[in-house]
């Protein structure tokens, strides 16, 4: 499967899409520093990876950026608004590790909860919940229930609900973490398609290297206890992105930058469960 | 892509009616092999009538008496059928209650969890003084009280049971606590409440039962199998016991259809 290119170079003028200004998180219980001192900028159509050892925090920051987590200081805007404000307005689709589709809605339905929510009317729902189901390639599976998928389907059904009512930002926890490396490589290729169809800012945590360096135009190296940014590497691989990427020489190399940044930080670390997921 | 998992076509009528019977075949089997094991042992080794009737004595006592045992049993199943609707009502509104407010379910679950352990049958003959021990409202409490526990752990803990991820998914919708509770809690809870309620059918029917030994209306089962088998009429007693049987697998049965109904979307009930 290969990849259309559109023109992704960052407008000077255009404001960022996610802006993190000084953002320190401790946990009150065991006094843990989740993160200290974060400053992070997503320009729109960026797709920023965030990678680490476990406990870098780098699943509290997504759910910083996704209000979903209060910082304990420091300040976030999405679109140019509060975190919290963005919220509400739907600013963001996120996706877990689990797919989370509810058991008693069809597939239709669990893509239609937010815009049921929105305040969509039927026919309106109907017609998007169509169009997502083409983007994910699920048509035809629309009246199926989460548990007759397999656990791909099920995470495309995830992707497919988070972007259903068009957000700016797409945050997503290490969404294909459950799946086997097969799966896994299909469902980048899908991603990165999909990414390009709706020009989407993404905020990507993973714990794979050569995942985070096939998907990101850059990648973010964090670095555990207190969690911190170690560093920035920015993918320059040339799009579309296909199989064979991942055996270019320059793969290699932004692999092994990404893997010397993580090794400088923490790897002598046992690795413990993160303070969230 | 992945589709291998869900392409087969749906069964024909006719197969599902097979199928249907080929599940049930078994049980059936065993029912008659024990019936006519009972009926053939009492005749070989010539039992008393009074320790155990033959199986064909009890259907056909059911048979003759059928004039007074079924509207002693209708009288009987509408006290439980009260019991297991104002306990099961009141166990699924409690456990709301508990499930908002947490420091209601603080002060409140202590105490439903020692009144777990109180042998509830004990308090039939105290009902029977609060109401009038021949109306069915002491019936009705009885086995309200029995109905209400388990219903109000279950249903507790089934509104307890949504994940962490869910709730976070709707939040990030910006949805409300009531939102939250009604598009997740609430269908997370079903099975749940479900499952007590199959429970608290086959509890009503007893705590009807045993609170009519107490004293009741001369026209209650309970009262019927009582005083059958205190004149040695066994057979009698056996086929009032028939009757409750019959009369609490079918309480049973009816919640089994309406979960059947209600939860549909599960693969549990599916049978699939």
């Amino acid at each position: 499967m290969s990849v259309g290119s559109p023109d992704r170079s960052v407008s000077e003028t255009r404001p960022d899409v996610v802006r993190v200004a000084g953002v320190t998180k401790t946990f009150p219980r065991g006094n843990v520093t989740a993160l200290q001192e974060i400053d992070l900028e997503l320009a729109p159509g960026e797709f920023v990876s965030l990678i680490g050892p476990s406990g870098c925090g780098k699943s509290t920051l997504l759910r910083v950026i996704g209000d979903l987590v209060e910082p304990t200081a420091g300040s976030i805007a999405v679109n140019g608004k509060s975190a919290r404000q963005a919220r509400e307005d739907g600013d963001y689709g996120i996706v877990f590790q689990e797919a989370v589709l509810f058991d008693w809605r069809t597939v239709a339905k669990n893509i239609g909860l937010p815009l049921e929510m929105l305040g969509w009317d039927r026919a309106r729902r109907r017609k998007r919940i169509e169009e997502m189901l083409a983007l994910v390639e699920l048509s035809g599976f629309a009246d199926h229930h989460p548990w007759q998928l397999s656990g791909g389907m099920q995470q495309r059904v995830a992707i497919a609900r988070a972007l259903a009512f068009e957000p700016a930002l797409l945050l997503m926890d290490e969404p294909f973490g459950a799946l086997d490396e097969m799966t896994r490589e299909r469902l980048n290729l899908e991603l990165l398609s999909i990414w390009e169809q709706t020009a989407n800012t993404v905020v990507f945590v993973t714990h794979s290297i050569s995942e985070a360096v096939f998907l990101s135009t850059r990648v973010v190296v964090m670095s555990p206890r207190p969690g911190r940014i170690a560093g920035h590497v920015e993918i320059d691989l040339p799009t579309p992105r296909t199989a064979e990427t991942r055996d270019t020489p320059r793969f290699f190399e932004l692999v092994t930058q990404v893997r010397n940044l993580l090794r400088g930080q923490g790897e002598h670390l046992l690795p413990e469960e993160e303070a969230l997921g | 892509m992945t589709a291998a998992t869900v392409t087969a076509t749906p069964p024909t009528r006719t197969v599902r009616v097979l199928r249907r019977l080929g599940e049930w075949a078994p049980a059936l089997v065993v029912f008659v092999l024990v019936v006519g094991l009972w009926e053939g042992l009492i005749r070989a080794l010539n039992v008393p009538q009074f320790m155990l009737p033959k199986p064909s004595t009890i259907v056909s006592v059911f048979w003759t008496q059928r004039h007074s045992l079924w509207p002693a049993g209708w009288y009987t199943f509408r006290e439980a059928l009260g019991g297991f609707a104002i306990g099961s009502g009141l166990g699924i509104v409690a456990a709301t209650v508990v499930s908002r407010f947490r420091t209601a379910g603080k002060a409140l679950m202590p105490v439903f969890i020692a009144a777990n352990a109180v042998p509830i049958v004990a308090f039939a003959p105290i009902f029977g003084a609060w109401f009038n021990p021949i109306t069915m409202q002491s019936k009705m409490a009885i086995a309200g009280v029995l109905c209400f526990l388990p219903v109000m752990v279950n249903t507790l803990r089934g509104l307890q049971s949504a994940k962490p991820r869910q709730i976070e998914l709707m939040r990030s919708y910006a949805a409300g606590e009531l939102e939250i509770w009604r598009r997740v809690r609430v269908p997370t809870a079903l099975p749940f409440v479900f499952t007590s309620l199959k429970v608290a059918s086959v509890l009503a029917m007893i705590g009807a039962i045993v609170g009519e030994f107490f004293g009741g209306s001369l026209d209650a089962l309970g009262v019927l199998i009582f005083t059958d088998a205190g004149v040695f009429q066994f057979d009698a007693a056996w086929a009032g016991i028939l009757v409750a049987s019959l009369l609490g697998t079918a309480l049973y049965g009816a919640v089994v259809g309406t979960e059947r109904i209600v939860l549909r979307w599960s693969p549990e009930t599916r049978g699939s």
